[in-house]
């Protein structure tokens, strides 16, 4: 008989978490690379501790031709062989398996914390230090350059403008950026490590808040979460209103980053525009929960408000009218030969490097790859509703800036048809218990990207392990990739253009 | 050109009125709360002590509290509340001067008065803030940003984000403040020169909100640095961060 050395499973299906195989590590590390190789994307990989000083390595597939997710799993102990030699978009998650758990990734090219906290396991560490020993953010080996003429610019933690903090290591020769790299962790609120015990009455806010421009995204792959651990059938008005405000929040960002994209280029016009026209997006999601990010309004089983024949046109008007000066701000970008000069093969990626890496979202696409959970993988409305998936080839600042202007388009067109039909019925149905021993993914297309939950419960429907990937935590390394060889004033054009979350990856 | 004239027009003027209209906030917006005591029925029903998730509401033979520096004001109290005795209003001005006056037991909140006459003479008229975000999830630095663009023109009132804590007037600070963040904090509160603000928006930089007593974080900057200003929420909305600003500056009053 032969048995599969994966699960296959589809966005937001429970399984038991004895059908999860358990390889020894090698068969682990062969069938990863070869699901990897077939148009397979590491989606999440993370350790979970297990018994005898053991974790317990858990690998998240997806396969996005198939519309399926395939997981596998193996336990180690103090160290086992990298995987991310011979697969890039490991390289992350393996630096953060370490620093959690102490284990090492024998033959990982570049073995640094990712986050600078403590180990969570009490007797080992990655990298020797011992218990008293403080761990300073970013304190750290980088990457150098030698050389005649070469210099070393450092920007961060504390930037220029009100954004969170990150630091950044430029190496230079003149204007010319050889190498960058980003080191984060400021943001390290310890948030994975308080839903182990979880979900409580503080968990659907840990959720709301680990990226707070993503709030509907992250809240939506929990519920859907927990929905599937505790067999709650939402009802479908409430899922439209989700996917209503998932929406909403992408118009939101997405125009106010195309607006900041203008600024970072001196263009004002768009760029005074659309701040304005980013609020007046936010102003519609206030309308319809009384917060304009989104807040306290999915909760599990359903969503806390409806929207109303009344509220529905006010929407609408809205809608119509923000939607209209969107297009009118924008269409100047492109209609702007400096504008154009300034986005045009800058912060190039390529489709290879972005494949290779694991890039996800509108950066992915930008680079033509066709890839949307909303499409691929869809949960929720997004399984009777699609949105076309918006692409461009070019891979440059002005690609990620017209992706995102294709998808305002797509994101107007779903709200307009979902208010036109919104089902009957209820808005909430209660939520109960989640089911023991089990596991669940699930997978949101939040503005930046892919967010992928992962739940583990254990003998009593508790959380015994959450996952939180967010889009931002693929993503970092595509953007010091962009910046090879670019010049150094480009750094916050394509930083924009990114526009990645520092606290959706520190947590 | 053209173009840019053109789309002017049709964009046409869009600051707000602000602070000589009383803004519109939606209707579901939750403001300040309201305690009426008469109507908390029961002395042992404590449902609204049980239902915040972040235990910001105590209940004794006074009546109730919340402290309004922890608040994400999810509204889940009113919700749980049998009788009406707490619901939300719709008023967004609730910045204080003192924590303790975060702490709403009644009707009203004992707003933040202006600073005394000599420090109103030097920041009055042109106040420079440094924004740290420390441990801020993007939504109180969103909308704080959101200041800068014309729906509010906060430059009309002198107060303006500058680049260099060296060019700056005060720290105006958000987040938990991450064990990580601590010392870039306390060096940027250095380096601007004396005399200096400090002002802290949303629940995480007040008191660390839903992550306080993490062993991470601080629990805000309160017990980090002296803070002149406290402006609730989670995150405050544009309004109640620019009344506040307004308030201790002298240019809101009442």
């Amino acid at each position: 008989m032969n048995i599969s050395p994966y699960i296959s499973v589809f966005n937001g299906e429970t399984v038991k978490l004895e059908n999860v195989p358990v390889l020894d590590f090698e068969e682990f590390r062969e069938t990863l690379l070869s699901l990897n190789g077939k148009n397979g994307r590491l989606s999440s990989l993370f350790g979970m501790p297990v018994e005898y000083n053991m974790t317990r390595i858990f690998a998240i597939i997806a396969k996005d031709r198939l519309g399926n997710l395939c997981i596998l799993s193996t336990e180690v102990g103090d160290s086992y062989k990298s995987l991310t030699p011979d697969c890039p978009q490991a390289h992350w998650f393996e630096r953060e398996i370490a620093e959690q758990w102490g284990i090492v990734p024998e033959g990982h090219p570049w073995l640094k914390p990712i986050r600078f906290h403590k180990p969570y396991s009490e007797d080992r560490d990655a990298w020797k230090r011992k218990e008293d020993e403080e761990i300073l953010p970013c304190v750290t080996d980088y990457y150098k350059v030698d050389g005649e003429e070469i210099h070393e610019v450092a920007v961060g933690p504390v930037h220029a403008g009100i954004i969170e903090p990150g630091h950044f290591r430029f190496q230079c020769h003149g204007e010319t950026v050889f190498n960058l790299e980003i080191s984060l962790g400021y943001q390290h609120r310890g948030i994975e490590r308080k839903l182990v015990g979880a979900p409580d009455g503080k968990t659907i806010h840990y959720m709301e808040t680990a990226a707070g421009d993503t709030s509907i995204g992250h809240a939506t792959a929990y519920c859907e979460a927990l929905e599937s651990l505790a067999k709650c059938n939402v009802p479908l008005r409430a899922q439209a209103i989700r996917g209503i405000l998932l929406e909403l929040e992408r118009l939101a960002n997405h125009a106010g980053d195309l607006g900041a994209l203008a600024g970072d280029v001196a263009y004002l016009p768009t760029s005074s525009f659309c701040g304005r026209i980013r609020g007046d997006y936010l102003n519609i999601t206030a309308l319809i929960c009384g917060n304009r990010f989104g807040r306290n309004v999915i909760r599990p089983g359903g969503v806390m408000f409806d929207i109303d024949n009344e509220m529905k046109a006010e929407i609408l008007k809205r809608l119509d009218a923000a939607f209209k000066d969107t297009e009118n701000a924008v269409d100047l970008l492109w209609d702007n030969p400096s504008v154009q000069g300034r986005f045009e093969e800058c912060g190039k990626l390529s489709r290879e490097l972005c494949t290779k890496i694991g890039t996800v979202g509108p950066a992915a696409r930008a680079c033509g790859v066709e890839q949307d959970v909303r499409f691929d993988l869809p949960s929720g409305i997004f399984r009777f509703a699609q949105i076309s998936v918006s692409t461009y080839h070019t891979g440059d600042v002005f690609s990620r800036a017209f992706v995102r202007m294709m998808e305002i388009r797509n994101s107007v067109k779903f709200i307009r048809e979902q208010l036109a039909n919104l089902p009957e019925g209820k808005i909430m149905e209660p939520c109960g218990k989640a089911s023991a021993d089990s596991l669940t993914v699930t997978l949101a297309e939040g503005w930046r990207g892919e967010i992928c939950h992962t739940a583990i419960t254990d003998s009593k429907g508790h959380f015994e392990h959450y996952k939180i990937v967010d889009p931002s935590f693929h993503n970092w390394f595509a953007l010091a990739n962009v910046l090879k060889n670019e010049q150094i004033y480009n750094f916050p054009l394509c930083n924009k253009s990114f526009n990645l979350s520092y606290c959706g990856h520190d947590l | 050109m053209l173009n840019e004239i053109r789309a002017r027009i049709k964009q046409g003027y869009r600051t707000a009125p602000f602070p000589s209209k009383e803004m519109k906030l939606p209707e579901r917006y939750l403001g300040v709360p309201i305690i009426e005591k008469k109507k908390c029925g029961e002395s042992d029903c404590r449902n609204c002590v049980k239902s915040c998730p972040l235990s910001c509401i105590s209940k004794t033979d006074k009546g109730i509290t919340i402290d309004l520096g922890i608040c994400i004001f999810c509204g889940d109290c009113a919700r749980a509340c049998p009788s009406g005795g707490i619901t939300f209003s719709r008023h967004y001005a609730m910045s204080v001067n003192n924590r303790a006056d975060l702490k709403l037991s009644g009707k009203t909140l004992k707003l933040a008065k202006a600073l005394e006459d000599k420090s109103k003479a030097i920041f009055g008229h042109s106040l420079k803030l440094r924004e740290v975000s420390a441990g801020g999830c993007n939504a109180c630095e969103a909308d704080t940003n959101v200041l800068n663009t014309l729906a509010w023109d906060l430059g009309r009132f002198g107060i303006q984000f500058v680049a260099s804590p060296r060019h700056a007037d005060g720290l105006f600070i958000t987040g938990a403040v991450p064990q990580n963040m601590l010392l870039a904090l306390k060096k940027t509160y250095d380096a601007i020169p004396e005399p200096k603000l400090v002002i802290v928006a949303g629940a995480c930089a007040i008191s660390g909100g839903i992550f306080k007593d993490h062993p991470e974080v601080n629990n805000g900057a309160d017990n980090i640095l002296p803070v002149d200003l406290y402006i609730p929420g989670c995150p405050p909305h544009p309004a109640t961060i620019l009344d506040g600003l307004l308030r201790l500056l002298g240019r809101i009053e009442l």
